[in-house]
């Protein structure tokens, strides 16, 4: 109560209107970049890329496997940050881009085992080692079940947001220790025997393509971030008099962006 | 400079959900008044007591308590309410007589205890665990803090549930002693208080509650 | 005249244990299930001393885990349908002192007796003498986190009707590093290392649990007491 009066610039920027009309704007751009960085650094990486010396062809899912395990750390972060927002500032939209971003990044934490376990197969003649990072991928993916189990176990939907939102908080507070943990447990268990193929000390011509396909994928989770809240706003806005503007305009005539 | 009143409340109003729950709502509390919260069942009336006691926040309006807005005082307005929801709060395995301490001030004298929980009509059950009471006397127990608590301003939801007629003479008549003695009550119920100028309170559910 | 009532940090820890007093059986249980679990292990894997003693340490660490996981659900359980959640969130004082209170009768109710029954585990499993003495500093000190944390989740999910499947859900991701270093304590005794090195980073967790969790925990109540 009382305080919210000197922020409401902020809840002005946080609106979901706001945010529907302007990423409308940005969309056919961030589309446009996503797709040509993506075709760029698919076709460089699968096509063009050298061969590695003692994986052959395999070693190339690191083009998926790596930008997608990048996503999948900072997708926690993104997720908890919005849950801080929302609960700090109080901000409707906020907790819409974290509803948003936990489906997402626990769809990136999967698809980061899968093409590990994939890239294990032929390279260490198995689909799961307890490598640290394998490990703590998957307390990862955990986690982020449990951000989502726990959002829609509520029948309020507020109750539903606070209570992720914690949840994320006290897991980005978790996440360092858990990822030190593991790496300690595995440094402890096996001294370095396998050791993933680490990016600097890669070839420049592998190097690159792997660069592009990472900034790729950035734009990709930004695409699905937004177009996912877009669709959040739409059903928590329904209500409102714009959305239901917008859905006449899209009744009558296509004229609707 | 008048007087702050004791408990005033300005255009409060609260949201679940984005659904309204109940229309903003501004009235005054002074020493000696009693108010009783009236409105349909599901209208916002536990609601608005849960946000006086600020278990709840408001979506918007705030609450004074002496002028000053209870965000700002918290704990010394929480010191001086006693707030009774719709679960009494006992303990099943605390006897009537260790739960009513609990809930009573540290500093509430043993035989005060006893005789708050003899004037609720539970003589001969002090030390009986409350799992072999009944709803009744759960809430009797409960509503023995009355008489043991310290506070100004009584928050009581439904107080009179599962209460016989003599037991909601009595409770009455205490209340009537807190009015004399400058405290202040607010009550939401649907029977008629046997309390001279006691003032309702109309909690209207918004127009767009579960509209579409 | 203070109109201060009994409920600050000691109050909650007394009636706490008060409670668990009155109802023995029931606090009994946890302490039950780690001694049924534990005669299961040799029946799963082999009874030759051989076997068990390289899976003693991680074994009663994870039981130790499931056993203070199943009796944390519990923790506000009943403080919540009986209304008695919702004074202590009006009481004037700050919220993470009742429930740093009740969090430590927690522990002095299964946390505690786990450590002090591990030595009958200890040799149930064949585990390595060296290794008796850190098992127990570690389950002290790790416990206490185990119930810290496992707070959080249980004041999260204490309005769900069925909350205990989804509270092993939300916690046990965050035990993985109490666990990690509880076991290794135990290994590093049997190995003749230095076990307080390990020893010394559960202090640490359970120190930063200390501070932080109350809060957590205290924040989760008053948002899911709101509905």
């Amino acid at each position: 109560m009382g305080s919210g009066r000197d922020w409401t610039w902020f809840h002005r920027l946080g609106s979901p209107r706001w945010f529907y009309e302007t990423t409308g704007r940005w969309l056919p751009l961030l589309w446009a970049v996503t797709l040509a960085l993506l075709v760029v650094g698919l076709v460089w990486g699968l096509l063009y890329a050298p061969q590695d010396a003692k994986q052959g062809n395999s070693f190339r899912i690191i083009y998926l496997h790596v930008p997608v395990s990048f996503l999948a750390l900072a997708g926690y972060y993104i997720m908890a940050i919005a849950g801080a927002v929302g609960l700090i500032w109080k901000m409707k939209l906020s907790y819409m881009v974290m509803k948003s971003a936990a489906p997402l990044g626990a769809a990136l934490t999967f698809l980061a085992l899968f093409t590990g376990a994939v890239w294990g197969k032929p390279t260490w003649g198995t689909y799961w080692v307890w490598d640290a990072r394998i490990t703590s991928m998957l307390i990862l993916l955990f986690l982020y079940l449990g951000v989502l189990a726990l959002q829609y176990a509520f029948h309020s939907q507020d109750t539903g947001n606070k209570a992720s939102a914690m949840l994320a908080l006290v897991g980005t507070v978790n996440i360092p220790i858990i990822y030190k943990s593991v790496d300690w447990w595995y440094t402890l268990h096996q001294p370095a025997t396998i050791k993933l193929t680490s990016a600097p000390s890669m070839h420049p011509d592998m190097f690159k393509p792997l660069l592009v396909m990472i900034l790729a994928m950035y734009c990709f989770y930004a695409l699905v971030l937004i177009l996912n809240t877009r669709v959040e706003i739409l059903q928590r806005e329904r209500k409102t008099g714009w959305v239901r503007d917008l859905a006449r305009q899209a009744d009558t005539g296509p004229d609707n962006q | 400079m008048p007087q702050s009143p004791l408990l005033k409340v300005a255009s409060l109003s609260f949201e679940r959900d984005d659904c309204t729950v109940f229309q903003p709502i501004s009235f005054s509390v002074e020493a000696g008044d009693i108010v009783q919260i009236e409105g349909a069942n599901g209208s916002g009336k536990t609601t608005l007591l849960r946000l006086l006691t600020r278990a709840l926040e408001a979506s918007s309006g705030s609450v004074f308590y002496a002028g000053v807005d209870i965000d700002q005082c918290l704990y010394d307005y929480r010191e001086q309410i006693l707030y009774l929801g719709h679960q009494p709060g006992v303990k099943l395995n605390l006897s009537a007589e260790e739960n009513l301490r609990w809930m009573s001030p540290a500093s509430t004298a043993p035989e005060a205890i006893v005789s708050a929980l003899a004037d609720l009509g539970l003589r001969g059950y002090e030390d009986v665990p409350c799992y072999s009471l009944s709803a009744g006397q759960h809430r009797r127990v409960a509503l023995a803090r009355l008489l043991t608590s310290r506070a100004q301003i009584w928050l009581l939801d439904e107080p009179f549930t599962a209460i016989d007629k003599q037991g909601v003479a009595f409770l009455e008549q205490c209340m009537q002693q807190h009015l004399n003695q400058g405290g202040a009550i607010l009550v939401s119920t649907h029977q008629d208080l046997a309390i001279t100028g006691v003032r309702k309170i109309r909690v209207e559910p918004a127009d767009d509650a579960g509209g579409f | 005249m203070s109109n201060a009532h009994n409920a600050g940090f000691t109050g909650y820890l007394q009636r706490d244990l008060l409670l668990a007093y009155r109802r023995r059986g029931e606090a009994a249980s946890p302490l039950i299930f780690f001694l049924l679990v534990a005669t299961l292990v040799p029946l799963g894997v082999s009874p030759e001393a051989g076997r068990l003693e390289p899976l003693a340490p991680g074994i009663i660490w994870v039981m130790a885990l499931l056993a203070t996981l199943l009796s944390t659900e519990g923790l506000f359980a009943s403080d919540y349908q009986d209304g008695s959640l919702e004074q202590m969130i009006i009481a004037p004082q700050l919220l993470a002192m009742p429930v740093l209170g009740k969090v430590t009768a927690h522990w002095l109710v299964t946390g505690l007796p786990l450590t002090l029954v591990s030595p009958i585990i200890g040799i149930m499993l064949s585990l390595p003498s060296d290794g008796f003495i850190p098992m127990m500093a570690s389950l002290a000190l790790g416990t206490g986190c185990l119930s810290l944390v496992g707070a959080v989740g249980a004041a999260l999910t204490v309005s769900l009707r069925k909350g205990g499947l989804l509270l092993s859900l939300l916690v046990v991701p965050l035990y993985m590093p109490v666990i990690i270093f509880g076991s290794a304590t135990v290994q590093a005794g049997i190995d003749g290392l230095n076990w307080f090195a390990p020893l010394a980073i559960l202090g640490a967790m359970l120190a930063t649990a200390v501070a932080l969790c109350p809060l957590a925990i205290a924040g989760a109540l008053r948002l899911v007491s709101s509905n």
